[in-house]
């Protein structure tokens, strides 16, 4: 039993880790990219690390923050021109190579020895040296503070009965949101014939809110968190973390939900078509990539507000962990990307501490519970893309008409 | 947009268009009373072939003319060329086209569709993962809510989106799709996918419409509808050029013909004198020596009779139709100005 | 309607049942064949324990400007790997030993940052292969002096043309195995359209595979390099049969293709790295001498690797311009569909293509582990991966001929670029960037033809 409090407590630390928010941002714009406008970027992960260099040198350098962060995003929006000028007026294979061949020669250039003074080479920039900045910010205060800080242990002396009764409570209101979500999308789609059901719009989306918010706080309830206020990292980095997040969430919803979004969409089906249409897709399709992109940098510079900056963290696996998390959470979707990595990061944490728990060392040493979790991850992309490749909340019937 | 720059009204009557092509001589590159759309010496060739060879053509403006010829003869690409998806091999000496007075030489295809040349596809191309609507409304142009800053504030552009959604319905009822506005445009037939382009096309108010194949896999019942759309196009005043191979449906509304065999134009004229020209026969039968050039024996004159009374009947339909829309038109451009 | 509905489960059955097969036969199966090696772990602090343990720490650069991120590989006095760990910020290593005796300690030169090397040793404690040599005893620590210095330390002693002949060679060696995996990853292109994302990985499975049938179970070289292109081919054969075949019938698109490549890459990666280790692994031990002809000097394994290269190229160029099951595949890269109405079976010969592009790739990774990367690591694939793209790229996407001429400018780009003045790592920047002009200027790449629409 302990041990899988141990396990489920890792995950839940995972899945609200800093660095779950910043791929999160990432595969933000990753979706808008693929998922709406159909740009195959495989260098996102060079857009992550230009705006963690942009921002981690200029914080060395004294910058001001805001500026700092300015400089990160435009040094990703330099990189998407520079990006989108040759390849977006060609087939879309050419974009995929150009991008993950750029996002590699940015690493390569940050691991240059001669840079060794500006991007810190192959050992990248260490945390204490540009995080204050950011740390000094907090008006959280010092000590700890628990998620949620009334918890199991406040009653009945923290039984084991009242911790079960808060896991049940998450999962009836997981099972609960699932149900409601479905009505939902039945009911908005109007090409069904069959009866409506009873929910109409806004009474079950404020319901599936309501079971969200309940559901996340059994969760906590069940399995408190701890972790500082300010500091490192503690719960200002997530506070800031996850906020970012929601917002890049809507601002995308507002993006798409316009004509605008409505002409990436159109390039995504058909470009000679747009163009047959009057649309200048060569404008579309880069609009797309520098604010995919900048979505991209942000992400980076969030990764790197709870770490440090190492070239080689932000390579391309974390361009190909972003594609399944945005196919498993579903590709041109509101909240696919967010969904997506979050169970993407768990789950992985999920299978790597039960292999280190209950597979014996001699079958496999903790070095390669690691690499399992990887193969498994791999495997699983393969399976999703196959098997439903629409993800959690993707449209089934959309795919049908795959061209 | 139409009648004070387009010809005449009265071109929806079928003698004025006769009266109006009978100075023309029927020769290739014969020049036209008020062309829309001149071309010259334009020549696209691909590694041996020469695809495209045209010395000089004019399309007048206000009727209907087809442009006939058999596989290969390069009417895809000639449309490909004038509507910027192409660039001419003879770029730079000497190629030139100009539509509505506006010279097209370096203009990309998306600025083409902007100064009111519309085309359509030979190989349909329907946005497959979008609804019915989504896909017209993308037809609509200037709309305010593209513009990446405005577009995230709603209010902004509400209004503008709710005249197009307005003008969009009323097409997709004209081409009898409205009730299949909420559908994805992949769930449409073939039939349907080819009207809907056209429609789509005719979101934008072209000056001249382009259509490649319009009939091309689409069943007889359905041919009928879009030649009454065709005829009611022209009628609003709107220049037509469109790419067919049968050769009774050329007869029955174009107003004029020209044959394209082997990159060049070998014959203009009206629909049925061009067919006995023996340039046009060479071409066919050199490509194909069992083409059916719409010959009466195979079409006998009662056949044609009914088919002609059909297409009436249909137009009259549309005519009605089509007036409705012909309001719609002038309130949006009160609107704009 | 529902006899479609029927066909597609039966599909999708089909496929599922596959895929189980795929993943396990097609990647893991011949890694089984290989013996659990080494694995590399984050250094942790050693405390000798009297009479059990014995520890060998130290500190890789100096205690102000240490060296991170490095594999530090510890040998046994055989000189088989014992263990590999890399070192932290602090550029710190340390081993516990459970058995006195002599070690030997040595980097890997690929983890360490570009321009530095490993300073040899003094004689007195040289070992095999440039490593220091340490003698452990137990319940005490030792520290190996593990010095690093620039790369260019003694550059200059030759002259510019000569380092300009020497890159030339290496270049054409270079491009010719490139060519070799980017053959196939061109014809795969040109009959399915599908950019293969795992390709590299084909080419780390032909070293990894020789390194099991040659290292470890001590076949014969040339055996083994024979023994590892057909084992390669099976995989391609049994790839295609169990998933893209399945998933060719399902429908699937291209994208989505593309990124079952992409998972498929990251499963074997890591598979690669949980059975065989995260450290290089040799092929072979033995050393076969350089040969000089002028300023060029070259190991004799390179002219043989180079002469094997040539021929499986001039097959497979005979192949397609002269046989008729040739020209059937480039039927089928010009139009499928047409090739499948005029009675080419196109499933079949795009199965051979997986076939031999498989044991293309897998060729080209045995004589790539052998005179390039200097043996065999989970990455060493996905290290060319980028070149390889850049060479089909280059050459026109899906046409071979132009694949070949791609990588061999390539190779010459790669090894040139050092001499002419790109620092380190960038040579690969170099080859990219020369990629990215070329698309500005023609788009279809050299040999490729553009594409027709409406
Ligand atoms: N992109 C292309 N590449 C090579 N040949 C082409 C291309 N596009 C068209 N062609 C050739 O040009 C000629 C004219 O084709 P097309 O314009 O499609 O004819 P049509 O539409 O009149 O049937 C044909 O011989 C065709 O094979
Ligand atoms: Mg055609």
């Amino acid at each position: 039993m302990d041990t899988i409090l141990e396990i489920l407590s890792a995950v839940i630390r995972e899945a609200i880790s800093p660095g779950t928010a910043a791929v999160a941002i990432a595969v933000i714009g990753l979706n808008l990219h693929f998922g709406y406008t159909g740009l195959l970027n495989f260098g996102q992960s060079g857009f992550m690390l230009l705006g963690a260099y942009g921002f981690a040198i200029s914080l060395v350098h004294d910058i001001p923050l805001p500026l700092a962060v300015l400089i990160g995003l435009g040094l990703a929006f330099v990189f998407a021109l520079v990006l989108g000028i040759p390849t977006l007026q060609l087939r879309g294979d050419y974009l995929a190579i150009v991008t993950i061949s750029a996002a590699e020669i940015i690493r390569f250039v940050g691991r240059l020895s001669t840079l060794k003074d500006l991007t810190g080479g192959a050992q990248g920039i260490q945390g204490r040296t540009y995080q204050p900045a950011f740390v000094d910010l907090s008006f959280f205060g010092d000590g700890a503070w628990t998620l949620a800080p009334f918890n199991y242990t406040d009653v009945a002396g923290g039984a084991g009965w009242v911790r079960a009764l808060g896991g049940l409570v998450f999962v009836v209101c997981v099972v609960a949101t699932v149900i409601v979500g479905r009505r939902l999308k039945r009911a908005a789609d109007p090409t069904r014939t069959a009866p409506r059901t009873g929910l109409d719009g806004t009474l079950g989306k404020v319901l599936a809110a309501v079971l969200v918010l309940v559901g996340l706080y059994a969760l906590f309830f069940a399995m408190p968190v701890t972790y500082g206020r300010s500091g490192v990292n503690g719960w200002w980095v997530r506070a800031v973390a996850w906020t970012l997040v929601a917002l890049s969430t809507l601002v995308v919803y507002l993006l798409v939900r316009s004509p605008w979004g409505r002409l990436l969409r159109g390039v995504r089906e058909d470009e000679d078509a747009m163009r047959s249409l009057g649309r200048n897709v060569f404008a579309v399709k880069m609009q797309s990539l520098v604010i995919g992109g900048l979505f991209g940098a942000l992400g980076g510079m969030v990764y790197v507000l709870a770490s440090t900056v190492q070239p080689d963290a932000l390579g391309r696996q974390i361009t190909f962990f972003s594609y399944t998390a945005l196919l498993l959470g579903g590709a041109a979707t509101i909240l696919g990307p967010v969904l997506g990595t979050v169970l993407f990061f768990s789950a992985r944490i999920l299978i790597r501490e039960s292999a280190r728990a209950w597979v014996p060392d001699s079958i496999m040493s903790t070095q390669q519970t690691e690499q399992f979790s990887f193969v498994v991850v791999g495997v699983a992309l393969v399976l999703l893309v196959i098997f439903r490749p629409q993800g959690i909340l993707g449209n089934k019937r959309e795919l049908r008409f795959n061209v | 947009m139409s009648e004070t720059t387009i010809g005449t009204p009265s071109l929806a009557d079928p003698a004025a268009r006769r009266a109006l092509m009978a100075g023309v001589t029927p020769e290739p590159g014969a020049a036209k009373q008020d062309p829309i759309l001149k071309v010259d010496k334009i020549e696209r060739r691909f590694g041996g072939i020469t695809a495209v060879d045209v010395e000089h053509l004019e399309v007048q403006r206000g009727i209907i003319t087809a442009l006939i010829g058999p596989n290969g003869a390069g009417k895809t690409t000639f449309f490909n060329l004038i509507t910027g998806f192409d660039k001419p091999s003879s770029a730079g000496s000497g190629a030139h086209w100009e539509f509505d007075g506006r010279a097209l030489n370096k203009t990309s295809a998306s600025s083409v569709a902007k100064a009111g040349m519309v085309r359509t596809f030979q190989l349909t191309k329907s946005l497959n993962r979008m609804t019915v609507l989504d896909n017209m409304m993308l037809g609509a142009q200037d709309q305010s809510g593209e513009n990446l800053l405005k577009s995230v504030f709603k209010p902004l552009w509400s209004g503008q989106e709710k005249a197009v959604e307005e003008k969009a319905k009323e097409l997709l009822a004209r081409f009898k799709l409205l009730e299949k506005k909420d559908d994805y445009a992949g769930s449409l037939s073939g039939g349907q996918r080819k009207l809907l382009e056209m429609a789509r096309a005719l979101m934008s108010d072209p000056k001249m419409i382009m259509l490649d194949e319009p009939m091309a896999g689409v069943n007889p019942a359905l041919t009928q509808s879009l030649l009454g759309h065709i005829q009611s196009l022209r009628d609003e005043g709107m220049t037509v050029l469109f790419v067919e191979h049968d050769m009774h449906v050329v007869r029955h509304i174009s107003d004029w013909v020209v044959v394209m065999a082997e990159g060049r134009v070998v014959a203009e004229g009206p629909a049925d004198t061009v067919m006995s020209n023996q340039a046009v026969i060479d071409a066919y039968l050199g490509a194909h020596h069992d083409t059916d050039l719409g010959d009466d024996q195979v079409l006998t004159d009662r056949a044609l009779e009914q088919i002609e009374a059909e297409v009436r009947a249909d137009e009259a339909a549309h005519k009605a139709a089509a007036h409705d829309g012909d309001h719609a038109k002038h309130d949006q451009q009160g609107d704009k100005s | 309607m529902k006899s479609r509905h029927h066909v597609r489960t039966a599909g999708a059955r089909a496929v599922r049942k596959g895929l189980v097969g795929t993943m396990l036969l097609g990647l893991l199966l011949p890694l089984l064949l290989l013996v659990g090696g080494s694995s590399a772990s984050a250094a942790t602090l050693c405390l000798p324990k009297p009479d059990e343990t014995g520890c060998i720490s130290g500190t890789v650069g100096s205690r102000s400007d240490p060296v991170a991120g490095v594999d530090v590989i510890l040998r046994d006095a055989q000189g088989a790997d014992v263990e590999t760990v890399t070192t932290e910020e602090d550029g710190k290593f340390s081993f516990t030993v459970t058995e006195a005796g002599d070690y030997f300690v040595v980097l890997d030169d690929e983890t360490l940052p570009d321009g530095l090397e490993q300073q040899p040793p003094r004689a007195a404690i040289a070992g095999p292969d440039g490593s220091v040599k340490v003698t452990a005893k137990l319940g005490s620590a030792v520290s190996p002096i593990v010095e690093v210095r620039d790369q260019d330390y003694d550059a200059g002693g030759e002259s510019f043309s000569d380092q300009i002949a020497q890159s030339v060679v290496n270049g054409l060696r270079l491009g010719l195995l490139l060519a070799l995996a980017s053959l196939g990853l061109s014809l795969i292109y040109g009959t399915t359209g599908l950019s293969n994302f795992s390709h590299a990985e084909l080419v780390t499975l032909g070293g990894m595979v020789a390194y099991g049938l040659v290292n470890l179970a001590g076949m014969n070289l040339w055996l083994g390099i024979v023994a590892t292109t057909i084992l390669c081919a099976g995989v391609g054969y049994v790839q295609d049969r169990l998933l893209w075949q399945p998933l060719r019938r399902r429908g699937l698109g291209l994208t989505q293709l593309m990124i079952v490549t992409i998972g498929l890459a990251l499963a074997a990666q890591y598979a690669y790295q949980y059975f065989v280790g995260a450290s290089l692994q040799k092929v072979v031990v033995r050393d076969f001498g350089t040969t000089s002809f002028g300023p060029v000097t070259l190991t004799n394994l390179s002219f043989l690797a180079m002469g094997v290269a040539i021929v499986a190229i001039a097959l497979v160029g005979f192949v397609l311009v002269k046989t008729r099951i040739g020209q059937a595949t480039r039927a089928v890269s010009d139009n499928p569909a047409l090739a499948a109405a005029s009675g080419i079976d196109v499933d079949k010969i795009i199965r051979l293509v997986w076939t031999a592009a498989a044991g293309l790739a897998g060729l080209a990774g045995v004589l790539y582990a052998l005179v390039i990367s200097n043996g065999i690591r989970w990455d060493t694939g996905m290290q060319i991966l980028l070149l390889l793209f850049a060479a089909v790229t280059l050459g026109g996407l899906g046409t071979a001929f132009g694949a070949f001429v791609g990588s061999i400018i390539i190779g010459l780009v790669v090894e040139l670029a050092g001499p002419l003045g790109a620092p380190g790592d960038l040579k690969y920047a170099v080859a990219l960037a020369i990629l990215i002009v070329l698309l500005l200027v023609r788009p279809q790449g050299i040999l490729g033809r553009a594409e027709r629409v409406g």
